[in-house]
This record gives structure tokens, C-alpha cells and sequence, in this order.
């Protein structure tokens, strides 16, 4: 059943990126100003969407981690202390919260959807890095600029994967819990070089959406840009799945390696 | 001051004096760093103005990295490290202990380093030279406090040393280019690098405190 399910939304996927390609390419019109190379917007945007929302991911889960863990920690430590009334059912409260996102594996849930949407969000920052010059090549005539949203991606990538290289460097429990520890600090740093990279310098156009009155897109490229967004932030998932429980998998095997090694 | 944070600062402190090691290869390494940049950049008149700042940041930074990897690192003989996540003491109490001991070295370095770098760069400040006062330590703050904690975290793992820097400096890119255009503004004089000592403070309070608040996680992390 479940693969069934799973073997639907892949259908599904790859009918959608077949969809996006065709109106991306066939339906959307040419720009009046850029020509064909505006097409690249039906790539690039999408890409750096899925890219900033699979970060935001990591963090979720390297929060959820550390929180489950310091949870048990402080029981372990203060589970015997018996506490006045109002105090004694905060605690309660928060160890029953903590024993809820521990319970039945969630803990290894939560380092899974972290690794795994860090691996993914790598990949996807990876395109909009190499769409980008591509395109500002031919729109601004260099390939690349120090502007803000530039260089804030390009350290948002650095930061990930510096996160990966320590998950590879690190072994066992202790590494997981060291990268929460920097996916926290890597998700902190963000705002802080988007707003320092703001003050130094800005080329990357303003924003297309919700920008000022006249940005914009005409009516005839916004179906073809949703069509995209859509398609490419469902082929995200889809792969972000497919990581997280090869992840799962190795987490089991390695659990029970450990078993083994003990039993033996 | 607390007696924990006050026992670790006065021993990583004695160690120090007695040995000088983080001191005398940090001078040399930033020294060294220093005659590299004037070779390959050959910096005369304006263009030496330009660049000194960010010259003397990159300096700093790389040459720290060496000392605060060897101040965790020479917790692990004799499993220091170890006998000190028994003590019943906060970790973040030896966490701000090394980074106080830490950051007056890099301090003293600056300080030591700053009249040659001004001789082998023919400087002069054109802006308000007393601010430097104030970047440079909020800078080396940045550096140390997060140096510290990423050192902490990579004492754990293989390849130790390299993937200090390669967690740092990524994460420290705020920060550095703050230092370098805060510096460069005074030293040139010809813009306010008031918005960069702003950045520097936000940048110095928001990472201390994580990394006070998330110490206890590396440092016993198992």
C-alpha cells in the first residue's frame, strides 16, 4: 500500500516537471526585454524556494533533537525532586512533551529529516547558484557580483555544507547531536549576512512578486511560473522522501550493528 | 565572578605565560601572513589604504585558528577534557573562561602587530582612529567566542584542525566582513562605519549567547 501510494506521487511528479517543462519553454512568451534567457526565472526562483524551505527543515529538526535531548536530560537529572504544585506540574508538563518527541524513534525521525534536508537543500542551492550566472551573464553581462542575495546564498551553501562535511568527519550518536547544534547556528547566521550584505551592496533585481508597482509578471508567465514552482517544490519532496528513509534505514542498520557488536 | 569561570581563566592563563606557545605562533603566523599579502599584492599609497584592513582581519583569523584549536586540544592529554564534563561545574563557566583567556591573546597579537603593519603598509588614518578601539576587540570577540565553541565541537571528530576552520569561517563571514569595512572606513576615512560597529555588536550578542545557552550540548554530547 505504502508503495503504491509512493509509486503514485512519483507518477504524479514526473507528470507535473513534464507539465512545467512544456509551459516553461512553449507556452510562456518571450520577454519583451530579455528575450528567451528570462526563462531561466522558471528554474531559478523555484529551485531557491525549495532550497530556503528544506533549510528551514533542518532546522526544525535539529530543534527538535536538541529539545527531545535536553528534555531527558533535565529528567534525568530532577525526575526524583519532588516539586511545589504549580512548578512540580510544569515539569511534568514538559517531560511528558519531551517523552512524546523521543517516543517510537522521533528523535532519529527528527536527525533524519535534518541530514536529509540538508543533503537536498544543498543540491537544490547548487542550481540556483549555477542558474544564476548563467543568466545574469547574459542580463547584467558579468557572471557574478557581490550583491546581497548573492552572497547570502552562496554562504548559506557554505554554511550546509560545512554542516554535512562535520556529519561525515563525526561518528556515532555524539555526531548528531553536534550537528543540531550547528544547524542551529548556521540557520542564526542567515538573516545576520542578508542583512550585512544588504548594507554592503544590491544588484539582484527586486523581488518580481510583491514588489514595487510596476514589478510584475504578465498574466501569460505567471501560470507557467506556478506550474514550475509547483512541479519543482513537489520533485523536492520527492527526493527529500526518498533521503529521509534511506537515512531511516541506515540509522536502523546501525542500531542494529550496534546490537550485534553487543550480543556478540 | 564565578569561582569555576575564575579557576579555568587564571589556569589556561599560567599555561600560557609559562609556555607562550599560542602567542609567539600566532605573532609569527600573522607576521607571516602579513609579508605574504605586501608580496603578492604589492600595496603602495591608496591602494595599501584600501586593503590593510581586510589584510589585518584575514591575518587575525587565520592565525587564531591554530590557538584555539590547541586550547581544547591540550585538554585531551591525560582526559582532562573528560574528568572536566564529570566536575560538577557548568560547562559554560570553562567555555567563557577559554574565551576570555583566548581573546586577549588574539588582543595582544593586534597589539603587537599593529606598528609594523603600519610601517609595511606606510598607513595613515584618516578617520576617527580612536574607533578602532572599538572594532577591532568586538571583532576579535566574534572570531574567539565562535572559535571557541566550533573548536569545542570539532575536538570530537576526525580531521579535527581542518574542519575547524571550515565551520568557522563561513559562519564568521558576517562578522569579518563587518571588521574589514568598519576598518577600511576608518582607515580611509570616507564612509561612517558606524552601521558596521552596530552590526558588530548585534553579531557579538546574538552568537555568545547561543553559544553559552548551547555549550552544555557539545561539550557533553555522547
Amino acid at each position: 500500500m505504502k508503495k503504491t501510494a509512493f509509486g503514485l506521487f512519483a507518477a504524479i511528479t514526473v507528470l507535473l516537471m513534464i507539465w512545467g517543462f512544456y509551459q516553461a519553454i512553449y507556452v510562456a512568451p518571450v520577454d519583451a526585454m530579455q528575450g528567451e534567457v528570462y526563462r531561466i526565472i522558471f528554474y531559478h526562483v523555484p529551485s531557491a524556494s525549495v532550497a530556503f524551505l528544506f533549510f528551514a527543515l533542518n532546522l526544525i529538526g535539529s530543534i527538535w533533537f536538541l529539545t527531545a535531548h535536553y528534555v531527558r536530560w533535565e529528567q534525568g537529572l530532577l525526575g526524583g525532586v519532588s516539586f511545589p504544585a504549580p512548578l512540580g506540574f510544569v515539569m511534568r508538563t514538559r517531560w511528558k512533551l519531551g517523552a512524546w518527541m523521543l517516543g517510537s524513534g522521533r528523535e532519529q525521525a527528527a536527525d533524519a529529516l535534518a541530514v536529509a534536508s540538508a543533503e537536498v537543500g544543498v543540491v537544490f542551492c547548487t542550481i540556483v547558484l549555477l542558474t544564476g550566472p548563467l543568466w545574469a551573464r547574459r542580463a547584467w553581462g558579468i557572471w557574478w557580483t557581490w550583491d546581497a542575495r548573492l552572497t547570502t546564498t552562496l554562504v548559506l551553501w557554505l554554511i550546509y555544507v560545512s554542516y554535512l562535511l562535520l556529519r561525515r568527519f563525526a561518528a556515532g550518536p555524539q555526531m548528531q547531536t553536534l550537528a543540531a547544534v550547528l544547524g542551529i547556528f548556521g540557520a542564526l547566521d542567515v538573516p545576520i549576512v542578508y542583512m550585512s550584505n544588504r548594507w554592503w551592496r544590491t544588484q539582484h533585481p527586486a523581488p518580481v512578486f510583491g514588489g514595487d508597482s510596476d514589478a510584475g509578471m504578465d498574466p501569460a508567465m505567471v501560470h507557467p511560473f506556478l506550474w514550475n514552482m509547483l512541479a519543482w517544490l513537489v520533485w523536492g519532496l520527492l527526493i527529500l522522501v526518498l533521503r529521509y528513509f534511506v537515512e531511516r534505514k541506515s540509522q536502523k542498520y546501525a542500531a542494529q550493528q550496534a546490537q550485534e557488536a553487543l550480543n556478540a | 565572578m564565578p569561582r569555576a569561570l575564575w579557576t579555568h581563566l587564571v589556569k589556561d592563563l599560567r599555561i600560557e605565560w609559562r609556555s607562550l606557545d599560542a602567542l609567539i605562533s600566532m605573532l609569527f603566523f600573522s607576521g607571516l601572513v602579513v609579508v605574504l599579502f605586501s608580496i603578492a599584492f604589492d600595496p603602495r599609497g591608496e591602494f595599501a589604504q584600501r586593503i590593510a584592513g581586510g589584510v589585518l582581519c584575514v591575518a587575525t583569523m587565520f592565525a587564531s585558528v591554530s590557538a584555539l584549536n590547541q586550547s581544547w586540544a591540550r585538554e585531551i592529554r591525560h582526559q582532562v577534557l573528560d574528568a572536566q564534563r564529570m566536575a560538577p561545574s557548568p560547562g559554560a563557566e570553562l567555555f567563557f573562561a577559554k574565551v576570555l583567556a583566548n581573546f586577549l591573546f588574539v588582543t595582544i597579537v593586534q597589539v603587537v602587530l599593529a606598528p609594523f603593519f603600519f610601517v609595511f603598509y606606510n598607513l595613515h588614518i584618516a578617520g576617527q582612529a580612536w574607533l578602532l578601539a572599538l572594532v577591532l576587540p568586538l571583532g576579535t570577540w566574534a572570531l574567539v567566542s565562535n572559535g571557541i565553541f566550533f573548536a569545542a565541537l570539532s575536538i570530537r571528530t576526525r580531521n579535527r584542525e581542518l574542519l575547524l576552520s571550515l565551520i568557522l569561517f563561513p559562519i564568521f563571514i558576517p562578522a569579518l566582513l563587518a571588521m574589514v569595512q568598519a576598518t577600511t572606513a576608518i582607515l580611509t576615512g570616507e564612509s561612517d562605519p558606524n552601521l558596521w560597529i552596530k552590526l558588530l555588536f548585534g553579531y557579538d550578542i546574538i552568537f555568545t549567547t547561543v553559544s553559552l545557552l548551547l555549550f552544555d550540548f557539545v561539550f557533553h554530547a555522547e
